[in-house]
């Protein structure tokens, strides 16, 4: 009996499974994968040694990669995690990455050519200061040594295996360590800084054995801002916090000498506030103000001579050392559309030793960075190559006056993405670049049908499968019957839009958003959020959709608005708006206007509504639904949730119609001592469902509560708010509440004991899916709950519904009271998660999955009915055939099902679902570090035919049966000829 | 006798238990085990809800005392606005804080008295009726010392209330003392196009739900003895035995219509035996009607 059960449910577990598997050649088909690494904060390059030339990297996400210096591909990579920030990176012994990371406090060995790590050692130390990375060619008794400042010692570590050779501890309170001299050749160390802001302070230190040589200090009448350039190794300059006193201070053989100069003296006009950029270069630093960027000499003791001012955006590389005692470096300048690359030798500023003129697109803006490597041309002189990083955060090579390679990191930052429509196919007008003719149709089918029958040859297969994957009908510009042909509009932190489309997941245009660019208006410039603009269905032949972008100017809440309107095909931006007022909600309403714009609201952040766009066609179509909008606001901090609904007019204002007061309908508080808000969800504003009635297995009737308006919170006891065990079970719990938005009434409420977040939910049709820690248990949680509307429940006669007597047509008021049943269980999960999100599909027939972004970075698909309330050990015959699954306690993770199958989305943010125009399909694309595409049958492609099917065998087949039938007519007429002659 | 044994045994274990020294005793350390829970132990936790967190205890009818926890009565106010007017007293709850053993406190008997409107706010009221705005109530968010941090509001469309008299229905959400959040409406549906109707009686008949957290249900734990008994005892559900029509349907159809066919073919095959002998030229025989249409199929 138990063999006969194992065998039942063994079976029914693995009629589960094809659904979701993938077979090896179908790998590329329809998913796509690129790989990022982020705004790069420093470059080292390695091309000393014969073999592949490198470059590697640290990135702003916290990224240490090396990329191939020919052309940009990613080598290796390690994410080091959002706490783990890399404050340093250089190449030790030729063979090692070394990273300094975490504040300081860990350094690491990477092995260059594979990425395995080769040592790691922590570095802790009495105080936190400004970590510094020193590696010079220092040995001390044949061994390699790197000289770390950080957290207030100073330690000599060897490359080899990352022992600490010494220490030597800085503890007095007030210093703040800028810089760590090791002079070529000598044998002692350098240590300067500022203790109590005013005062200079010099240690010399024997780099054998870290002995405290020497201990200088000066004190100065003004106060200094922090940050140090080193002109010469027995020099350095610093501003005073004014940023209007240039200090010059030598220390040439242990005594401190200073001289301060004015700024005002080497500038006619007053700069107004003055930053130091930090090349180091010998003999030279530049300073920066709004206006300019200022070169300065130091000749001699303490003079100084302005040697350029330029009134360009100007970025300078750290000083390379091209030859013995020789040290160049370089200089990028916009100028148009072109940007000019200047390489100049240190000891003279009139020279140069590379000037170069590229053409750069306008949309990449402005160079931040710049790191230069030098190489031996074929005639035997300097050749320069310079990585630049842009405002956009891509990463471009030049060399020889040209772009080697570029990378649009920019797309490992996304805050939003949306989908639109490709351009509808014109009868004429040609948009793909290869058309298939009629032979080549015919030959890839032959060669198919050769496939399909095994006769295929090895080259064959191949070119099968290169045919495949290259196949033009993915990656044509225009709308497809299945929908799948889509363009993926990504925001990203950078301020880029870029569209990519969904076939192959190229760009198709990218372009950096001049209204929310930096300038005098807007300082700070952030981008919020991407909504959809303008989908027009009736005008789609002559009219582009759009999107709108919200960004606001400065990171505050109450910051001045800034609006966007970009056209989703070509990527242009045709309007721009700086609003008056702050935006702290956007509310994309279900009305549109005759060419198509939706409305939208925008709350700002005294709770004004702003209705968008402004004209009076728009007011007029949202007066007739004025007294029918709500909305709602959760305060985290204060726990408190709110709705709200339109007053009138705005009063304050002068006659601004397009402004609307509003008022507070209901409020709930959540007691500040014992639960703190985490999570929120809330319905996909553009999900279908299906049908409302749910048939249960007794011919039973049940009907789904399917509100718009239904909103998920998650609350936790304010203890248990951090990570998890730091708090004991009984001190920790999640309560969960549905909440409906118009009227605030708290549709359920149920706590979890004992458990913690943090949590994810998603909320979809009329249940919700959450995913938390459980402490008693140890492990992680996920719970369902559905929500059923009982005031329908007694439409259940057929003769009442004949007759009319039933209620199902009347419209929903949430104004009526609730009568809702719930249903929930809770299952053990064995990942922890980063994201979750539902299949969505157009018409919402295709029973449904989760998505579930784990903690490898990977996208799971799960049956939502392993996620059903009403699983019980021993299912009845009917729920059986209903589709319940016997319950269990864990829910399975079926290695088949892993979407992303192979790869992994590095530092997964989110997923996000859309459906294609083939209800069983939606389109999947996950982001975070990486961008993953692909498409995804829930219940398989039940309503086409699967891309390998043969046409060509069909046609075979249907003549083949025509022939057959004509033969044996003409035979059987013959037959009966004969029939009737005998 | 029976007792005399009862007694005994009663006696023995008394014995057993006052001198503890004549037995094994154990010098391993008490230590309060949160999973089993150690009788006797000090401040024993249940893993059961503590019973500020209990299923909805609300009836204001329900009776419960005990001797460890204290009662106390306590009041707090609602109030009410019309449209964007002032909030202003409309009536109030009173109700016993029940204050549990292990300090935390609850409310019982909630019992609400409701003002009746003054002929202004009858007024108020009826405008709100004509223009289809809010009648918007608010609560205290702590009972013991209101407003508490904030006030609870909730409103609802003024047109919804009245039926006969003016039918209010609260469910107050409650957490020991502070109130979360309150559902405010009428007790029944109040179907969309709301339609401007006076209550025939201008008195308030209210109902009032006081509700707590419910439990989660908990994850199933099945343990490998629940399985293993289970598939000892065979306790595995039979599928129904089902009829042997319902077994073999499929089977029986096709024969039937087999034998159907052979019987029809047994008839006929005398008539056309017969009717073969017959010249082409007779008569047309059934046989021959019958394969006509056939050979007329075959030759369009």
């Amino acid at each position: 009996m138990a063999i006969m059960s194992f065998i039942f449910v063994f079976f029914f577990f693995s009629s589960l499974q094809p659904i979701l598997s993938l077979y090896e050649d179908q790998v590329g088909l329809m998913d796509w994968h690129q790989q990022y690494i982020g705004k790069v904060k420093q470059a080292v390059f390695h091309t000393h040694k014969t073999g592949r030339k490198r470059v590697v990297a640290s990135t702003e996400q916290n990224i240490i990669a090396t990329l191939d210096l020919r052309r940009g591909e990613i080598f290796w990579r390690h994410v080091l995690g959002p706490n783990d920030v890399v404050d340093g990176i250089d190449i030790a012994l030729g063979k090692y990455v070394i990273t300094l990371s975490s504040g300081g406090s860990i350094l690491r060995a990477w092995n260059l050519p594979d990425g395995q790590m080769v040592w790691e050692s922590s570095l802790h130390g009495p105080k936190h200061s400004k970590p510094l990375l020193l590696t010079r060619n220092l040995i001390i008794e044949k061994d390699n040594v790197l000289i770390v400042f950080s957290n207030g010692r100073l330690n000599a570590v060897s490359c080899i295996d990352g022992e600490v050779l010494w220490k030597k501890d800085f503890e007095e309170e007030s210093l703040e360590v800028q810089q760590v001299i090791q002079p070529p050749g000598s044998g002692f160390i350098y240590v300067l800084g500022f203790a109590a802001s005013s005062q200079f302070e010099m240690y010399k230190i024997n780099a054998k054995n870290g002995e405290l040589l020497k201990h200088e200090s000066t004190a100065f009448s003004g106060r200094f801002t922090g940050e140090v350039s080193l002109v010469s190794s027995e020099t350095v300059v610093a501003l005073d916090s004014t940023g209007s006193i240039l200090l010059t201070i030598s220390f040439h053989n242990g005594k401190i000498s200073s001289q301060q100069t004015p700024v005002s003296n080497l500038l006619e006009d007053s700069p107004g506030l003055a930053v130091i950029i930090h090349p180091s270069v010998t003999g030279i630093f530049a300073i920066k103000t709004d206006a300019a960027t200022i070169f300065i000499r130091v000749i001699g003791e303490g003079k100084l001579e302005v040697v350029e001012k330029t009134n360009h955006e100007t970025v300078v590389s750290d000083a390379l050392s091209i030859s013995e005692g020789q040290q160049a470096f370089a200089l990028v300048q916009h100028a148009g559309s072109s940007i000019h690359l200047t390489v100049k030798p240190a000891h003279d500023w009139d020279s140069n030793l590379l000037k170069e003129s590229i053409k750069m697109d306008q949309q990449r803006g402005f160079v931040h960075k710049v790191f230069i490597n030098n190489y031996i041309r074929t005639d035997r002189s300097h050749g320069f190559r310079a990585l630049i990083v842009m405002e956009d955060h891509s990463l471009l090579l030049l060399q020889q006056g040209a772009i080697v390679w570029s990378r649009e990191d920019g797309l490992a930052s996304i805050i939003d993405v949306t989908t639109s429509e490709l351009p509808v196919e014109k009868a004429g007008v040609s948009v793909a670049k290869v058309e298939l003719n009629l032979f080549e149709w015919l030959k890839g089918h032959v060669l198919k049908l050769k496939g399909t029958l095994m006769l295929a040859t090895p080259e064959d297969i191949a070119a099968i499968q290169h045919m495949r994957l290259k196949s033009s009908e993915k990656s044509k510009m225009t709308r497809d019957h299945n929908g799948f042909r889509k363009l993926l509009i990504a925001l990203t932190r950078a301020g880029k839009l870029f569209g990519l489309h969904t076939g192959d997941g190229r760009i198709v245009w990218s372009h950096l958003l001049q209204s929310l660019h930096k300038s005098e208006s807007c300082r700070q410039p952030i981008v919020l959020n991407l909504y959809q603009w303008q989908v027009p269905h009736h005008h789609a032949l002559d009219e582009n959709p759009s999107v709108l972008v919200v960004g606001r100017c400065g990171p505050s809440s109450d910051a001045l608005g800034v609006l966007s309107l970009v056209d989703s095909y070509t990527g242009k931006e045709f309007s721009s708006l700086s609003l008056v007022h702050s935006v702290a909600q956007v509310i994309p309403l279900p009305y549109t206007d005759s060419t198509e714009q939706r409305l939208h609201l925008l709350i700002d952040a005294d709770k004004h509504a702003h209705l968008y766009p402004k004209t009076p066609e728009a007011i007029d179509s949202f007066q007739s639904e004025f007294s029918n909008v709500y909305w709602y606001s959760v305060d985290d901090d204060n726990g408190i949730i709110k709705g709200y609904a339109l007053k009138t007019k705005c009063s304050s204002n002068v006659a601004d119609e397009f402004c609307f007061d509003s008022r507070e309908l209901w409020s709930i508080v959540l007691p500040s001592e014992s639960e703190k808000i985490i999570t929120t969800a809330t319905r996909k504003l553009n999900e279908a469902v299906h049908t409302q009635a749910k048939l249960i297995a007794d011919q039973d009737v049940m009907y789904k509560y399917i509100s718009s308006n239904l909103l998920f919170v998650a609350t936790v006891a304010p203890k248990a708010s951090g990570e998890i065990g730091s708090v004991t079970p009984e001190e920790s719990w999640l309560v969960v509440y549905l909440i409906d938005t118009v009227t605030g009434r708290v549709l359920h409420r149920m706590t979890h004991h004992g458990s913690q977040g943090p949590v994810q939910a998603v909320l979809s049709e009329n249940w919700v899916v959450y995913h938390y820690f459980n402490l008693r248990a140890h492990r992680y949680e996920m719970s369902v709950i559905e929500i059923y509307d009982q005031s329908r429940a007694d439409n259940k006669d057929v003769w009442k519904l004949v007759v009319g007597n039933h209620n199902l047509t009347s419209p929903v008021s949430s104004y009526s009271r609730a009568e809702v049943i719930t249903k929930s269980q809770s299952y053990f999960f064995t990942h922890s998660l980063k994201a979750i999100a539902v299949t969505l599909t157009v018409k919402g027939i295709t029973s449904k999955q989760l998505l579930i972004g784990t903690i490898g970075d990977q996208v799971l698909a799960l049956d939502k009915r392993f996620l059903d309330p009403r699983r019980s050990v021993n299912p009845t015959q009917a729920e059986r055939e209903e589709g319940i699954i016997p319950l269990t306690d864990s829910l399975p993770i079926i290695p088949q099902s892993y979407i992303t199958h192979s790869l992994r989305v590095e530092g997964l943010q989110s997923i996000i679902t859309v459906a294609a125009k083939l209800e069983s399909t939606t389109l999947v694309f996950a982001h975070g570090l990486d961008l993953f595409f692909t498409h995804y049958a829930p219940s398989r492609t039940y309503d086409s035919l699967t891309e390998d099917f043969s046409y060509a065998l069909l046609l075979i087949t249907i003549v083949v049966l025509v022939a057959a039938i004509f033969v044996t007519w003409i035979l059987s007429q013959r037959k009966e000829l004969q029939d009737r002659w005998r | 006798m029976k007792w005399v044994e009862v007694i005994v045994s009663f006696i023995l274990t008394l014995s057993f238990l006052s001198f503890p020294s004549c037995g094994f005793q154990s010098d391993e350390l008490l230590v309060d085990d949160e999973e089993f829970g150690l009788e006797g132990a000090p401040q024993h936790r249940s893993p059961e809800p503590i019973p500020t967190r209990s299923p909805p205890v609300t009836s204001p009818t329900r009776k419960r005392h005990s001797d460890l926890d204290s009662d106390s009565k306590i009041q707090f106010s609602l109030d009410h606005a019309f449209g964007d007017s002032d909030f202003s007293p409309a009536g109030t709850f009173s109700a016993r804080l029940k204050t549990w053993s292990h300090g935390g406190q609850t409310l019982t008997k909630l019992r609400f008295s409701r003002n009746n409107f003054s002929d202004v706010e009858k007024e108020k009221f009826k405008n709100l009726l004509e223009s289809d705005d809010f009648y918007r109530i608010r609560l205290p968010s702590n009972v013991l010392s209101p407003p508490g941090r904030d006030f609870i509001i909730s409103s609802v469309k003024a047109r919804c209330l009245p039926r006969e008299s003016l039918d209010e229905h609260f469910v107050i959400h409650m957490e020991g003392v502070n109130v979360l959040a309150v559902n405010y409406g009428s007790p029944g549906s109040c179907p969309y196009p709301r339609n401007l109707k006076l209550p025939a009686k201008w008195s308030f008949s209210s109902h009032t739900v006081l509700k707590n957290s419910e439990q989660a249900p908990r994850a199933p734990v099945f343990t490998e003895e629940i399985l293993g008994g289970e598939n000892a005892e065979g306790e595995v559900v039979q599928p129904a035995e089902r009829s042997f029509w319902a077994k073999y349907w499929m089977y029986l159809i096709p024969l039937g219509l087999i034998v159907m066919n052979a019987v029809t073919q047994a008839m006929n095959m005398p008539e056309e035996q017969a009717t073969g002998q017959v010249p082409a030229q007779g008569q047309p025989s059934a046989g021959a009607v019958q394969r006509g249409p056939s050979s007329a199929v075959r030759r369009r």
